[in-house]
C-alpha cells in the first residue's frame, strides 16, 4: 500500500519497473544517447511499410518501443493488464492507434512533454494498489507530426529563436509490476498542480514550464523530507537550456543549490553540433532519456536514488493564438536502484 | 514559491540568450541580395528575347518555380533556417510557404488537405494585400478626382 503525504505518494514497497525500451530516429541515434537506444530508426517515416502519414508514423514508432519493451520483458501483449499511454497528437491519436493494434487494455493520457512521468507515476500507484500485475507506461512523439500541428509545414523556411525547443523523434516504454518483482523501484510519485507564470512566448517552452518544475520539486523536497544533494541525480524533462538556468536561480532563490541537475532535452541531442537551439522536448524525449540513460545506470547501480521530473506546456495552439498564456505541469517520480536479489 | 509573473518576465529576459542579430543580417542580406541578383541576371537574359515586361513576368514565374521545386526536396527550408528574412521577403517565399503546406497537407486529401491548407500562411498576405490594394484604390480615386 501507500501512504499519502501531501500531494506525493510513497511506496514502502516500491513497485518495480521491471523492464524499459526507448526507440528513436535518425537525429536521436545521432545524439549522445544514440548507442544506449534500444532501436535506431534510420527512416522515421515507415515509408518502407507503406507509412503514408506522419500521425501513422508515429504510432508505429510507439508500437515498435512497446513490442521492444514487452520481448525484454519476456512478456506477450495479452498479460499486459493496462497501458498508460500518450503522446503530442490532438485527441492522442498516435498512442490510441497504437493500442488498437496492441490490443491491451488502454488508458490515454495527456500531458504535454509531462506525459511519460504521468503514465510512469499511475503504473506504480496501480502496481502499489495491487490493481495490475502488469502496467505499462509508454510515451512517444514525432518532430514531423507535431511540426505541422503546432508549428508550420516541414519545409516552410522560417528560423528557429535560440530559445525553441526541437520536439523529439522518440518513444520510451517501461514495464512496471508490484513490489518484490526484479527492476527499478519506485519510491514515490507526485502529482504536480499547474503552475502559469504568464510566458506567453511559443518559443521558449522551457521558462513556460520552469515554475511547475519548481513547484513539483519543491513539494517532493517537503515530502520526502529531502533535499537536492539527496538523490544522485535531479533530472527534469525537458526545461532545456534555458529553462534549466531559470530553475537554478528559483531554487537559489527557495534555498537549493541544484548542483546534481541533467535535463532530457539536454541529454537527448549535441546542442552545440545538432542546432536544436535550447534543447530537446516532446513526450518522447523524456521518456527516451528515461529509458535508455537513466534506468540503466539506476539497473547497474551507479545510481542509487534518482529524482525523475518531466514538465510539460498544456496549451493549445487555439489557446496560444487567443493570446492566453502557458500554464505548465510537472510530475516526479523518484526512481532507486534495485536491491540485493531484486537486481534487474 | 518565491515567484510573481512581473519579476519572472524580467527573469526570463535575462535568461533567454539573443538571437545573432549581426550574423542573421548579414545572411539575410547575402542570400537574399544572391536571389534578386538572380532575378537580375534572368530579367535581363529574358529581354534579350521578349519585350520588358514579359521579361519582367517570366522572371518572377521563373523565380517562383524554382522555389517551389527547391522546396520539395527540402532544400529551400535548409537555406531559410540560416537566411531567414532573406528567403523570407522574396517572391521565393510566397512560393516556399504555398508549396511547403501542399506537401504537408497531401495526406488530407486534395481537396480538404491540399485544397483547404494551400494559403495557410500565404492566406493573411493575400487576404490584406487585397484588402490594402482596395483601400490604395479608393485614395487613388479620390486623389484623382480631387486634382
Amino acid at each position: 500500500m501507500s501512504i499519502r503525504r501531501r500531494d506525493t505518494l510513497l511506496f514502502p514497497d516500491p513497485p518495480a519497473i521491471a523492464a524499459w525500451a526507448a526507440v528513436g530516429g535518425k537525429k536521436e541515434g545521432e545524439g549522445p544517447l544514440g548507442a544506449a537506444l534500444d532501436e535506431r530508426l534510420a527512416d522515421a517515416s515507415f515509408a518502407a511499410e507503406g507509412c503514408t502519414s506522419w500521425e501513422d508514423a508515429e504510432s508505429r514508432l510507439q508500437q515498435r518501443c512497446i513490442r521492444r519493451c514487452l520481448r525484454k520483458a519476456g512478456v506477450t501483449a495479452r498479460q499486459v493488464e493496462l497501458a498508460f499511454a500518450g503522446d503530442l497528437q490532438a485527441q492522442c491519436t498516435a498512442s490510441a492507434y497504437a493500442m488498437r493494434a496492441m490490443g491491451v487494455p488502454f488508458a490515454g493520457l495527456y500531458g504535454a512533454c509531462s506525459t511519460m512521468a504521468e503514465a510512469l507515476a499511475l503504473a506504480a500507484a496501480f502496481a502499489a494498489a495491487g490493481y495490475s500485475e502488469r502496467t505499462l507506461a509508454v510515451t512517444s512523439s514525432h518532430f514531423c507530426a507535431a511540426e505541422r500541428q503546432f508549428r508550420t509545414p516541414l519545409n516552410y523556411g522560417g528560423k528557429r529563436t535560440p530559445t525553441a525547443q526541437w520536439t523529439a523523434t522518440a518513444a520510451g516504454a517501461c514495464l512496471v509490476r508490484p513490489a518484490g518483482a526484479p527492476g527499478v523501484g519506485v519510491a514515490s510519485v507526485t502529482f504536480g498542480r499547474v503552475q502559469d507564470y504568464a510566458v506567453r512566448d511559443i518559443n521558449n517552452m522551457g521558462a513556460a514550464m520552469m515554475p511547475a518544475a519548481a513547484g513539483t520539486l519543491l513539494a517532493c523536497f517537503g515530502a520526502l523530507r529531502a533535499a537536492p544533494q539527496d538523490f544522485d541525480a535531479v533530472i527534469t524533462g525537458d526545461l532545456g537550456a534555458v529553462g534549466s538556468e531559470l530553475l537554478y536561480a528559483q531554487l537559489r532563490k527557495e534555498g537549493f543549490s541544484l548542483d546534481n541537475h541533467l535535463d532530457c532535452g539536454c541529454l537527448l541531442y549535441d546542442r552545440d553540433e545538432q542546432h536544436v537551439k535550447a534543447g530537446g522536448s516532446g513526450a518522447g524525449c523524456s521518456a527516451a532519456a528515461l529509458c535508455a540513460y537513466i534506468l540503466p545506470q539506476l539497473a547497474a547501480g551507479r545510481w542509487r536514488r534518482v529524482l525523475f521530473v518531466a514538465t510539460g506546456a498544456l496549451m493549445s495552439q487555439a489557446t496560444f493564438l487567443q493570446g492566453q498564456s502557458i500554464p505548465g505541469i510537472a510530475h516526479a517520480v523518484e526512481l532507486i536502484a534495485p536491491t540485493g536479489e531484486g537486481r534487474a | 514559491m518565491k515567484l510573481d509573473p512581473q519579476s519572472y518576465a524580467r527573469m526570463v529576459r535575462r535568461a533567454a540568450p539573443p538571437s545573432a542579430l549581426g550574423r542573421d543580417c548579414a545572411w539575410a542580406f547575402a542570400v537574399g541580395g544572391c536571389i534578386c541578383l538572380l532575378g537580375e541576371a534572368m530579367r535581363r537574359a529574358y529581354a534579350l528575347r521578349f519585350a520588358p515586361d514579359l521579361a519582367g513576368t517570366l522572371t518572377s514565374i521563373t523565380l517562383i518555380g524554382l522555389a517551389a521545386a527547391a522546396t520539395v526536396p527540402g532544400w529551400y527550408q535548409k537555406l531559410a533556417a540560416r537566411a531567414g528574412a532573406g528567403t523570407l521577403v522574396p517572391s521565393t517565399g510566397f512560393a516556399n510557404s504555398v508549396a511547403s503546406a501542399a506537401i504537408e497537407f497531401k495526406a488530407e486529401g486534395w481537396v480538404t488537405g491540399v485544397g483547404a491548407h494551400i494559403f495557410q500562411i500565404a492566406g493573411p498576405v493575400i487576404a490584406y494585400g487585397t484588402l490594402a490594394s482596395w483601400v490604395w484604390g479608393l485614395l487613388y480615386w479620390a486623389m484623382s478626382r480631387g486634382g
